[in-house]
């Protein structure tokens, strides 16, 4: 499987896509490969496969994708991926590696989620408290 | 530069600052503010404190993600900050890596190799699927082979998150350095039986990918792969497992007949359309000859089309086209959707089903299928009618024609096509106009007939798209004029006012015409009066014969039409000669003045050739004098010979006819013409565009076996005495026969097809025929006429050897990858640090090893592996020495030998011989 394209604007695509009517088919040829595209809302999710790869899965892997972020961000809008644009990567990291499906239970990506925010916070309090920040400044 | 203060520090942009700021910015000013905000992280990242460092990595990786930014100079920093002790920092830094690092050019990489290393064999599960994905995103080969040994590790860890993400990421390894095969191969077919569904799946996940590019080697594994089939019940692994037999079954058909009915099965009870749809992919592309399950599937296959979802009608129009190749059955039972499928509102759908009809196209329905689709063409928005007019041209030219037998009714359906109002085809309109006129003898009478409604409509003319087909009929009314019915209003046509519109070019293509026209009309009437008096005994004589020629193909080919020849005649009244002159004179005169060349030279050829015939018709109307005769007489021989000169018929001519030439004694070609070569050596020889201006008359050379091929009308005894005729004046030009032809001191003139010996005339004889046999169809009346091609063969064959090449290229590095081929490994292991090279070639002395044991016990491609199994023996006993010589220094290395050497030993049993 390809690359996932993370509503990074690649404008030649979206250039494509979107002039595309609602109600068409999912599917666009680029460039020898197939691009699989959903809208949700105002946000479009493509995903660059190969010839033979099977799209109706890659709509679905898209869709497993979404539903896990909506859980995460609690119903995802755009600003929440533009503000949280590493986090929306680090949930794509459990859900594939190597372009391929890794995670099907979307619990357990919500517990791995949690579970590395848990670590971050934890850090964070500990960097933001004023005196380490006065130790670094004065070192 | 300083670094940063502590003020910096303190009161530094979040990210989320960032990109607020950069939202609100003014449009237009973007690019500035970018430019500040790098220059701010610049002098933050430099801090020794790693939460601002993070909240700098941070923000350039947005800027790099969202706006392109180039952040290639940070790289280092990015290293540095994943050494942190905090997951977060971690995290951001290993993104930044993965998102922005290029394996192939990003030097610090290496630095990197540390730092996973110690990631991938930490207590914490994160840190570890942070390295992995990391790994996963950035792997090359020097990465790839420095942490093959901890890999190997996570691929048993305790942890289901981690090993599985372990194994996703081994493919990566794999693809970089084909040589962790073998050592980690064996732990990657163990996890197969894990009863845990995440490491199943990125197992398959994994052979998925893997047997995409050599199936044969995973053969050994199909009754693993066949368990998963029947037990799994997750669709998405099923999907997988579906891929993998695809990739499988056409390599052993014991499989197939196994596989069918779980497929079917699956096919039947499951609602879920992906899995379905995969079951169908399958079964058209690798069980095909399984009648009962083809059927089935392209009854699914008629369940999506009948869908109203777009994205089922679009994969099953695909499907069909998969079954096309094998099956063309169930295209046609499916004609009635595809066709429907030809007007849906998506412009995909469209396409997929133009692509389908094309494909069902044959001699019997190439004009029911044209029909409807330039009726779809003519409703259709103009991007796609001329999406549909190139497939149908494409489709009907394809091999010389192969599905056309109707000529007459193909050429004016080109015609047709030309002036579908949206219609951007003009040029390859023009070329097939051209093409048929010179390979198809039988369709040039209609082919005028086409080209002179082309001409003589003045409302094409203005516009610019239709220039091209213009210029292709106006050539063929000119080239072609003695089967025209009236060549006066041919020649109207051609001088019209409104060619003023046309381009220099096509306008040139057009007075030419008008010059062949006007000949052929003088050389008509001179003919008819030359009879009674004015042609000198002597010139007939001696052109006699092929005047007698020229006008039985005049009688034959226009026998359909009584009216012809005897219309030709009645315009030859010398009033009508003398207006046509006097059309020409008028409407070129203008044009000796021209501003472009190829007019202006054209059109004072025309006039200048009336200056010569003019006095002549005058006098002739005047009842000529005695002292004019002498003239008339100069001037009608000139006619003689301008007219002969047009009349030779066009051919198309291979274009290896110039390989055949000869090359005279003494003669250097090659001199200062083979810098030439580089340059033109990639240039694609134009494969049907090459045509000569002499008279393809080559068949004569060798009698009677070529006029078949060509000139079947001709009876037999006017055929030889052309013949001798011929070889009287032009023995010249041949080459001795049957004798070797060094003898020949003269000169082949350049592109002279009289010298293509024999075989030329063999080859051509051969392809008739085959044409012939190929069109044949029991429901056609009428015999395909004759096109005439040529054995093309050596060209396309250079082209294929290309690809071919390529494409063993591509198997070679597929057989590096999975068999780790030994003819790689030195100039991979030459790249390598030494102490690394020991890895090398332990694992290398593994594979010779393994391609032992497989091939003694080998039952499936035995007789395959032979010639390679010895020359790998050979090699490895090579390699045993060169193991034993670096024993000394091997001390270290003993655990990861004793490693592989025990997942050699397991591996064997591991692989059963589910097929025989």
């Amino acid at each position: 499987m390809g690359r996932f394209f993370l509503v990074k604007v690649i404008r030649e695509l979206s250039g494509m896509i979107l002039t595309r009517a609602p109600k068409l088919c999912n599917f666009v040829e680029w460039r020898g490969y197939k691009v699989v595209y959903k809208r949700y809302a105002s946000l479009y999710f493509c995903m660059c496969i190969d010839q033979d790869d099977n799209e109706l899965e890659v709509l679905e892997i898209i869709h497993h994708y979404v539903e896990i972020l909506d859980r995460y961000f609690g119903s995802v809008c755009e600003l929440d991926l533009i503000f949280n644009f590493h986090k929306a990567y680090y949930i794509l990291d459990e859900i594939l590696i190597a372009g391929e499906l890794q995670e099907s239970s979307k619990k357990t990506v919500a517990r791995l989620i949690a579970a590395q925010d848990s670590l971050v916070e934890a850090a964070k309090e500990q960097a933001s408290s004023i005196s380490n920040m006065i130790a670094q400044a004065t070192k | 530069m300083k670094g940063p203060s502590l003020m910096d520090s303190l009161f530094q942009r979040s990210i989320d600052d960032l990109i607020k700021s950069l939202r609100l910015t003014p449009p237009g000013t973007e690019p500035a503010f970018i430019a500040k905000a790098i220059e701010e992280v610049r002098r933050e990242i430099k801090s020794s404190d790693p939460h601002t460092k993070s909240s700098a990595l941070q923000k350039l990786t947005y800027l790099h993600s969202l706006h392109g930014i180039d952040i290639s100079w940070a790289a280092f920093h990015f290293v540095e900050l994943s050494s942190s002790a905090a997951h977060s920092h971690k995290r951001t830094a290993y993104l930044s890596a993965a998102l922005s690092f290029n394996p192939a050019t990003t030097d610090v990489i290496l630095l990197l190799t540390h730092q996973l290393r110690k990631d991938l064999s930490s207590p914490n599960a994160h840190d570890v699927s942070l390295a992995l994905s990391t790994l996963s995103s950035i792997c090359n080969p020097d990465l790839a082979r420095d942490l093959t040994p901890d890999l190997f590790t996570l691929l048993s860890s305790s942890k289901v998150t981690v090993r599985r993400k372990a194994i996703a990421t081994v493919l990566r390894v794999f693809e970089q350095y084909p040589d962790a095969v073998r050592v980690c191969f064996k732990r990657v077919v163990e996890n197969l039986e894990n009863s845990d569904l995440g490491i199943l799946s990125a197992v398959v996940g994994l052979f998925c990918e893997l047997t995409e590019n050599e199936p044969r080697s995973y053969l050994p594994l199909a009754p693993e792969f066949y368990k998963v089939l029947l037990d799994c019940k997750n669709n998405w692994v099923l999907i997988k497992v579906l891929k993998i037999f695809a990739k499988l079954a056409p390599l052993e058909p014991r499989l197939g007949k196994r596989m069918v009915e779980p497929i079917c099965e699956i096919m039947r009870t499951m609602g879920a359309k992906s899995l379905v749809f995969e079951c169908v992919r399958t079964i058209l592309t690798s069980l095909s000859e399984h009648d009962s399950a083809v059927k089935l599937a392209v009854g699914k296959v008629r369940e999506f089309l009948l869908e109203d979802d777009p994205n089922l009608k679009y994969l099953g129009l695909q499907a069909l086209a998969i079954a096309a190749q094998k099956n063309i059955l169930a295209v046609v039972e499916n004609k009635d959707l595809v066709v429907k499928a030809l007007s849906d509102s998506d412009v995909n759908i469209r396409l997929e089903a133009l692509r389908l009809v094309m494909c069902i196209v044959s001699e019997d329905n190439v004009m029911e299928i044209c029909r409807i689709l330039i009726s779809h063409a003519l409703k259709s928005d103009p991007e796609f009618c001329n999406e549909i007019l190139g497939f149908i041209l494409l489709t009907c030219g394809r091999n010389y024609y192969q599905v056309i037998f109707d000529f007459d009714w193909y050429v004016l359906f080109l015609g047709e096509m030309a002036r579908v109002p949206h219609c951007q085809k003009g040029d390859e309109i023009a070329t097939q106009l051209i093409d048929i006129s010179m390979r198809v003898k039988d369709a040039r009478s209609q082919l005028v007939h086409v080209t002179r409604e082309l001409v003589i409509d003045p409302a094409l003319l203005g516009n610019p798209f239709m220039h091209a087909v213009l210029a292709a009929a106006a050539w063929v009314s000119g080239e072609y004029i003695k089967l025209s019915r009236n060549p006066f209003e041919i020649m109207e046509a051609l001088l019209q006012p409104r060619t003023s519109l046309l381009s220099p070019s096509v306008r040139a293509v057009y007075i030419h015409s008008a010059f062949k026209v006007l000949m052929f009309c003088m050389h008509s009437y001179l003919r008819l009066n030359g009879d009674n008096s004015s042609f000198p005994s002597a010139l007939i004589d001696s052109e006699l014969v092929s005047d007698v020629e020229v006008d039985d193909q005049n009688m034959i080919v226009t026998n359909g039409r009584p009216l012809s020849a005897s219309s030709v005649t009645d315009h030859l009244a010398q009033e009508s000669i003398l207006a046509l002159v006097n059309l020409a004179e008028i409407n070129l005169g203008p044009l000796a003045g021209s501003n472009e060349v190829e007019v202006l030279e054209r059109s004072t050829n025309v006039l200048g050739l009336i200056k010569l015939i003019k006095p002549m018709l005058l006098g002739s109307l005047d009842n000529g004098e005695g002292d004019q005769t002498k003239g008339e007489l100069k001037a009608s021989e000139t006619v003689k010979l301008i007219f002969d000169s047009c009349s030779e018929d066009l051919g198309p001519i291979s274009v290896n006819a110039q390989e055949r030439v000869l090359i005279p004694n003494g003669l250097v070609l090659k001199e200062n013409l083979d810098d030439l070569e580089e340059i033109c050596g990639d240039v694609k020889l134009p494969l049907l565009t090459s045509f000569s201006l002499v008279r393809p008359q080559f068949p004569e050379a060798s009698s009677n076996v070529d006029c078949q091929g060509k000139e079947e009308s001709e009876p037999a005894s006017e055929s030889t005495s052309l013949l001798a005729e011929h070889w009287k004046r032009h023995s010249l030009y041949y080459l001795a026969p049957g004798n070797t032809m060094a003898t020949s001191n003269d000169y082949p003139p350049a592109h002279d097809p009289k010298d293509k010996v024999t075989d030329e005339a063999e080859d051509l004889v051969k392809l008739t025929e085959k044409s012939i046999i190929t069109g044949k169809t029991p429901s056609q009346t009428k015999p395909r006429p004759v096109v005439v091609k040529f054995d093309d063969g050596e060209v396309t064959n250079v082209a294929t050897n290309r690809t071919e090449t390529k494409a063993v290229l591509i198997s070679g590095a597929v057989n590096k990858v999975i068999l780790g081929d030994e003819a790689t490994a030195p100039s991979s292991s030459r790249r390598k640090p030494p102490k690394s090279r020991r890895v090398t070639d332990e694992s290398s002395f593994g594979i010779a090893k393994i391609d032992q044991s497989e091939h003694s016990k080998a039952g499936l491609g035995g007789s395959k592996h032979h010639g390679h199994g010895k020359e790998r023996r050979r090699r490895s006993s090579a390699k045993d020495k060169e193991h034993d010589r670096k024993d000394k220094q091997k001390s270290d290395k003993h655990r990861s030998r004793h490693r592989a050497d025990k997942a050699l030993e397991a591996q064997a049993p591991v692989i059963p011989d589910f097929l025989l």
